[in-house]
């Protein structure tokens, strides 16, 4: 239970904050903030991040690309990754948001240890 | 030792930010560019997206609407005169932001801000060339004057209304990409834009590629080579109109012989010049020979092809001017479009206006110079040029009485300047308020006012054409051209004394026009002006195929439509080919030829002479062509100081064509005396050799050999239209070639109710994620058009208005 509200928490933390805020790494600070407070093992805490910000950015691209045909996004893959795949642009994204976030979230984890005994 | 991992985790956490935000890894910031709130896909336009809104700016004296139709093409309906700049302004930063930035910095010397070191030497050349000097200089010309002053202020705000808009996601992409932010407009970046298109059209010289061809051949071979007059011209303003005697007559200077005929080499390397390509088509029918009995204007105007273009169409409406057309991202007005009374468009001029002087400084200082007889004080304008990533740059040139010292000890842009100094007089450092010529076009009802527009048209000088509703059609050689005396500016000239300099400008009443001619049209394709009646020297590098086609079509049309202006506008035909392909075939024994050749040999026999995008023949002559030229010429040329002039297109032509026993035909390196017949089966073999190469790669068609492309400004093929399947080429009407060709085709039928056509090759929208982004590039690559839309007021229910935004105060 703990692990699925984390994921939810540290997605909707990352989403709301970004709409205000310029920096997107912001998302390790909510990874971390999230696995600071809700105490899991520290691995569940890293997936806990990783999947939230992978299922975050891979979903919000995904919906921000599909009614724009992945006519950028066809683009933008050629450019950055040489092959016209926007599917596999969409999964980098996701994979890039969530081990920023799996990190933060670990990172937070392990903070949490050091008050702890 | 709990504190380890934490730590170990902690810094793997920022060093993993520091990666995905910064370049020092990877090539690109990807954690900035793909994160979905901030990154590149907030650029990701949806399909059908909205672009209706309500937008309120202090800055406006009263209201606009503007009206979006299905190309995404603003008709903009002021009620206030200058609120139709500030929205043009704004319209333009909101679709064209980045292009705005790019070309204003590249014009500035600026652009190693934004792409770093790779853009150094451009910088400096820019910045010793007085890019900035000279539009300081037209900046002051244009606040002087109240009209372009209000327009210009009005146009800069408005840009600078949307750059206040913008946040870290609505960046255009280009913008994300590079890591940079846009800077403020001014009305300086308008003049900047303005000289960068005088760079383009009027920066054009080979004063250095000619001081060597002419050292290095002898008088006849240089006249041979490189002729004042081709023998097919036809010149913009026909032969055997009587000019009136000159008011004035530029002298030579006693020592012409010596001191400038005679001089060393200047050897140099390659360096970038303005494309020579830089041409254009106009020409205006008048109701005598159109079916509906009213004039017809045409024009495109052929530049690099890039994309996003480098015209935004639009409409402009007030209760003082109504007019539609081509405008420039980066400067107010309709440049090329009609009103409600008359149409306009412009060719390049294409005369001389920029040449050099060689400077004797009295030392390493640069502080003195030699001038008349006495060392004269320079001035020093000293240039920081910033670079991304690293420190800046501080380069200060030397300004005299010519110009800006732009060749020195410590920079020769390329040449091997053996240490000389080299100073640039340029038409564009002189004052002009040129902007002001379009402002007035807009508001041109009749022939008089476009007089009184075009004369403020100094640099970049261009033929610009008119028709009116009231049935004038017109054709000025406009400019402020220096009157020259023969050969002044060919080549490079001694700077110590005042001798060589301009003498004066050809007074405005001396430029060569046409209005109403009596043979019913006018035209212009960059072809010289005028023939040598013409009192002033116009220099010798003009293109003649297009404009002498042109002619010979018009002359024989009759009942002409707009449909077949589009077809004259389009037409791929060869006319080089047409006089030089019999001369060449001639010449061929095909018992000579073995199977492959034969081959070739007959399709080139059955070739219709048209550069069509599928014709196998096109390739064949233009493979020949190519080979012919390099074997006719290269054996003299191998040893010539580089860089040299290579003859013009139609010198060796019209050579062939005269003469087979023209001089450059013998191979010097052989002892036996080479003939046309020689040269000619010894060039046809050799372009079978590229010929079955190109068929091998399935490459033999015109359009697959000639690979038509337009180029993302930061050339990124992921955002660049590739490998266009179209036809036409250099010296054809339609002058489309690799990279470059008719940038807007315009054609414009004034009856009662204009009727109006054109097309250019991107799409309004300069976002690369946009579906507006390059959605002309079929219809134009097919050469056909759309039709344009002159919108009135009442019309705002029409069903091609697709979305609306609303300017208030």
């Amino acid at each position: 239970m703990k692990f699925f509200i984390s994921i939810l928490l540290t997605a909707l933390l990352s989403y709301a904050i970004c709409l205000y805020l310029p920096w997107w790494w912001i998302i390790a600070i909510t990874g971390f903030v999230v696995a600071f407070a809700i105490p899991q093992k520290a691995g569940l805490s890293f997936l806990a991040g990783f999947l939230a910000l992978f299922f975050l950015w891979a979903g919000l691209s995904f919906w921000i690309s599909a009614p724009n045909n992945h006519l950028l996004a066809h683009k933008i893959s050629l450019l950055f990754i040489k092959v016209d795949n926007p599917i596999l642009l969409i999964a980098i994204t996701g994979l890039i948001g969530g081990l920023v976030a799996g990190f933060g979230g670990l990172t937070g984890r392990l903070s949490r240890k050091l008050f702890t005994r | 030792m709990r504190i380890l991992p934490l730590l170990f985790s902690a810094a793997f956490t920022i060093v993993l930010i520091i990666i995905l935000n910064t370049k020092l890894v990877v090539p690109a910031p990807l954690g900035a560019l793909l994160s979905p709130q901030h990154g590149l896909w907030q650029n990701a336009e949806p399909a059908d997206k909205n672009f209706s809104a309500d937008l309120k700016f202090p800055q406006l004296k009263g209201k606009v609407s503007v009206y979006f139709d299905e190309k995404l093409i603003p008709h903009v309906f002021a009620a206030q005169e200058n609120d139709v700049y500030f929205v043009q302004g704004y319209l333009h930063a909101k679709f064209r932001l980045f292009q705005m930035e790019l070309q204003t910095n590249v014009a500035a010397g600026r652009a190693a801000e934004m792409v770093g070191e790779v853009a150094l030497k451009h910088d400096r050349e820019f910045r010793r060339l007085g890019m900035v000097y000279a539009a300081e200089r037209a900046l002051k010309e244009v606040e002087q004057n109240d009209t372009t002053k209000s327009s210009c202020d009005a146009y800069t705000a408005g840009v600078n209304a949307y750059i206040n808009t913008l946040t870290e996601s609505t960046l255009p992409v280009e913008y994300k990409l590079l890591g940079i932010k846009p800077e403020k407009w001014t009305n300086l970046k308008i003049a900047l834009f303005l000289k960068l298109m005088s760079n383009d059209l009027a920066g054009h010289d080979n004063d250095f590629e000619m001081t060597n061809a002419k050292q290095f051949f002898s008088k006849t071979d240089f006249d041979l080579l490189y002729p004042l007059v081709q023998d097919s011209l036809d010149p913009i303003i026909p032969k055997g109109t009587i000019y009136a005697a000159p008011a004035m007559k530029p002298v030579a200077p006693a020592n012409v012989d010596s001191m400038y005929l005679n001089k060393g080499f200047v050897a140099a390397e390659e360096f970038v010049k303005p494309n020579p390509a830089n041409g254009s088509n106009n020409w205006a029918v008048s109701g005598s020979k159109t079916k509906s009995g009213a004039p017809i204007l045409c024009n495109d105007p052929h530049l690099g092809l890039n994309l996003p273009s480098i015209w935004y169409e639009m409409q402009l409406s007030t209760p003082n001017f109504n007019a539609y057309g081509a405008t420039f991202p980066g400067s107010p007005s309709v440049i090329i479009g009609f009103n409600d009374s008359c149409a306009f468009g412009v060719t390049n001029g294409g005369r001389d206006v920029r040449d050099y002087y060689e400077i004797k400084f009295k030392d390493d200082t640069r502080k003195e110079y030699w001038f008349n007889n006495q060392w004269k004080q320079t001035t020093f304008r000293i240039e920081e040029i910033k670079i991304a990533g690293k420190a800046s740059m501080l380069d200060t040139v030397a300004y005299t009485v010519f110009g800006p010292v732009m060749y020195d000890k410590n920079f020769n842009g390329g040449r091997q300047t053996n240490n000389k100094n080299y100073a640039v007089r340029w038409k564009a450092h002189d004052k002009s308020n040129d902007l002001l010529m379009f402002n007035l076009m807009n508001h041109a009802k009749n022939y008089n006012d476009y007089v009184a527009a075009v004369e403020n048209l100094k640099v970049p000088g261009q033929n610009v054409a008119f028709a009116s509703k009231a049935g004038d059609i017109a054709m000025r050689t406009q400019g402020e051209w220096p009157a020259k005396w023969k050969g002044q500016g060919d080549f490079i000239m001694p700077g110590i004394d005042s001798s060589y300099m301009w003498q004066s400008m050809i007074p405005q009443n001396e430029i060569p026009f046409q209005y109403n001619p009596e043979r019913g049209f006018v035209s212009s394709a960059n072809q010289k002006p005028t023939d040598s009646t013409y009192a002033y020297y116009l220099g010798r590098e003009y293109p003649v195929a297009r404009g002498l086609l042109i002619n010979k079509r018009l002359t024989a049309m009759q009942q002409i439509t707009p449909q077949d202006m589009m077809a004259l506008q389009t037409d791929n035909y060869n006319i080089y080919a047409e006089e030089l392909l019999p001369v060449l075939t001639k010449q061929i024994n095909v018992t000579m030829l073995n199977a492959d050749e034969k081959k070739y040999f007959s399709i080139l026999r059955s070739w219709n002479l048209r550069n069509d995008a599928a014709s196998v023949g096109a390739t064949v002559y233009n493979e020949w062509y190519k080979k012919f030229k390099t074997d006719v010429y290269d054996d003299e040329f191998a040893k010539a100081p580089k860089p040299i002039q290579i003859p013009f297109e139609s010198t060796l032509i019209e050579a062939t064509i005269r003469d087979s026993s023209y001089k450059f035909f013998d191979d010097i390196n052989t002892t036996k005396k080479e003939t046309l017949a020689d040269e000619a089966l010894k060039s046809f073999k050799e372009a079978v050799v590229v010929l079955k190469d190109l068929e091998t790669k399935g490459n033999l068609e015109w359009w697959k050999s000639k690979d038509t492309r337009i180029n993302h400004l930061l050339k990124q093929p992921a955002f660049s239209r590739m490998h266009l399947n179209m036809g036409g080429g250099r010296n054809m009407i339609n002058a489309t070639t690799e990279d470059h060709g008719p940038s807007w085709r315009m054609i414009v039928s004034l009856t009662a109710k204009t009727e109006a056509y054109g097309v250019y090759p991107g799409g309004q929208n300069g976002n690369p994620g946009s579906v507006y982004y390059d959605n002309f590039v079929d219809k134009w690559a097919d050469g056909k058009y759309y039709s344009l839309w002159m919108m009135t007021k009442e019309e705002v229910k029409d069903n091609r208005v697709k979305w609306v935004m609303n300017f208030s105060n």
